[in-house]
């Protein structure tokens, strides 16, 4: 019944998992230990798997900006370079931290953790796997949307702690753009939300196990994925809307002034963000950990049943993942007006045009 | 439990005095976004998710971030707030007694619904399903709350066309 609570309904293999440990665990101690211990535990996990999918998408990033530039990126650590990404771990845990005379101490320290916190609950609410999911509120899309909106307060307030106006002029930037694109990626969610009918991820995915949301719902689903993909990738600070740490002219934005593991967590934070945004796509639709289905094809349906869902979330979000350094790598800088026109002006009502489309195909 | 609630009520305590007395206004702004954060915990505490998610997403992902906004449009850096006289410290010690008052008067007055703790721990759990939310919302019946939905958006309009006003004038 708390918030990280192992609440899981799920009734398939990681629920039932959850369940029996979640008894044992109260046959051997007292109900207020074994809380504790589960709520440790679901940290620790949340925690782990967050840092090993950011080691993970800082070596893909690499490699795969590699490809694009014709070069081979990292290769030297390990077989085709695979403990670059340990290694570099390592060197920037070790590296000095600067502290800076002007700074506001206490917002400089406090803003690396709302950013990291913000995308940690986030990320707690991804159905990984049936039943693995550490939040599954009834409102899990309303949740996503509310908690990721609570990283720009880190991003503005490490801009103004830092004292320096490459910093400030990075924290506008991003919070403008950020608070923008959060409205129309929140409305390319609400279609889907009409199309399933419900906010909770776990049933959103149950419901795409005989077809995927983006092909069950004709034309506005794709439109929504899209709306959403562009959103996403502007909330991420990625791709070509990286403009709040553009390094031809602000350095390199809101964390110019941090350095060592500081700087690391910003950078970790950023690339699990990507990962997020990946998988609610991922979960939104392209259903999930669901395996791909057709109606009516049902030998071809079983095959698709023998890969593990994990597996299947994994590799859709990891496409997805992938798209979105395809288009980063392959579209210049976009300009502050034309970034803020771009969402205010074409995406925005294209987003609220859409949620009417939707609504008249679920009627029909 | 009840170390949650404590830990939360502690945080929320501390930070709405901290709120007060810290003199920088970004400070200010901080604690205040841990007050609203705590109180959308006590929400989720309690089962009410909706209401705690709308509390975080309204309040510290909305109000916040504009109050955030207009420090860093307004306010240069290390600016302090001046320390106030004592003749504004009395109206002000009088004005907030006042309000203890009020709201302790309603809080011994009013009769709960769940006095006894199996009642209240056989509401608890169960999570309200958003369509019972929405349909309240979006519903003309009783206990239903179209119209006051409606009058609110018509109020955000206003308040969009003032804005846009004040933003026109040159």
């Amino acid at each position: 019944m708390s918030l990280a609570g192992l609440d899981i309904t799920a009734p398939f293999h990681f629920g039932t998992v959850t369940q029996w440990f979640d008894s044992w665990l109260n046959s051997v101690m007292p109900h207020f230990w074994a809380l504790t211990i589960e709520f440790i535990l679901a940290g620790v996990l949340l925690l782990a798997s967050y840092a090993v999918f950011a080691l993970v998408m800082i070596y893909m990033e690499r490699k795969i900006c590699g490809f694009f530039q014709c070069r081979l990126g990292p290769d030297r650590v390990g077989k085709w370079g695979i403990f670059q990404v340990f290694a570099d771990m390592l060197k920037i845990l070790l590296k000095e931290l600067v502290t800076i005379n002007r700074a506001d101490k206490m917002l400089f320290r406090l803003s690396i953790f709302f950013v990291i916190l913000a995308s940690l609950c986030t990320f707690a609410a991804i159905p990984f796997d049936k039943g693995l999911q550490a939040v599954d509120f009834n409102m899990g899309v309303f949740y996503l949307l509310a908690v990721s909106s609570l990283g720009v307060i880190g991003i503005l307030t490490a801009g103004w702690a830092s004292d320096s106006k490459y910093t400030m002029i990075g924290a506008m930037r991003s919070g403008a753009q950020l608070i923008s694109y959060e409205l129309s990626a929140g409305l390319a969610l609400l279609s889907i939300v009409i199309l399933s009918g419900t906010m909770q991820l776990s049933e959103i995915v149950e419901q795409q196990a005989d077809l995927w949301f983006i092909f069950k719902g004709h034309v506005p689903a794709v439109i929504a994925f899209f709306i959403y993909v562009i959103a996403g990738h502007a909330e991420t600070n990625r791709g070509p809307f990286d403009l709040p740490e553009a390094e031809s002219e602000l350095t390199a934005g809101y964390h110019t002034e941090y350095s060592g593991i500081k700087f690391g967590l910003f950078y970790v934070a950023e690339y699990v963000n990507l990962f997020i945004i990946a998988a609610i796509a991922s979960t939104m639709f392209l259903g999930g950990w669901q395996p791909f289905h057709i109606p009516g094809w049902d030998a071809f349906n079983g095959i698709m049943d023998y890969i593990p869902p994990a597996l299947w979330f994994t590799g859709k979000t990891l496409a997805c993942v992938f798209l979105a350094l395809w288009v980063r790598w392959s579209f210049p800088r976009l300009r502050i007006d034309q970034l803020l026109g771009l969402e205010w002006k074409i995406l925005m009502p294209l987003a609220l045009i859409n949620i009417v489309l939707m609504s008249l195909v679920v009627l029909w | 439990m009840i170390l949650i609630f404590a830990i939360l009520a502690l945080v929320i305590i501390v930070s709405s005095v901290l709120a007060i007395t810290s003199n920088r206004m970004m400070h200010v702004a901080m604690y205040l976004l841990f007050v609203l954060a705590g109180t959308a915990g006590l929400y989720f505490l309690l089962g009410y998710h909706f209401l705690g998610v709308v509390q975080l997403s309204v309040y510290a992902g909305g109000v916040l971030i504009l109050f955030i906004f207009a420090i860093l449009l307004t306010n240069t850096k290390g600016e302090r707030s001046e320390v106030h006289g004592v003749k504004r410290i009395i109206p002000a010690v009088l004005a907030s007694v006042l309000g203890i008052g009020v709201i302790a008067i309603a809080v011994i007055k009013h009769t709960f619904l769940y006095v006894d703790k199996t009642a209240a721990a056989a509401a608890d759990t169960t999570e309200i399903d958003m369509k019972v939310i929405g349909n309240a919302l979006m519903g003309t019946e009783k206990y239903q709350y179209l119209l006051p939905f409606e009058v609110l958006s018509v109020l955000l309009l206003a308040c969009i066309i003032g804005g846009i006003l004040i933003a026109r004038k040159r």
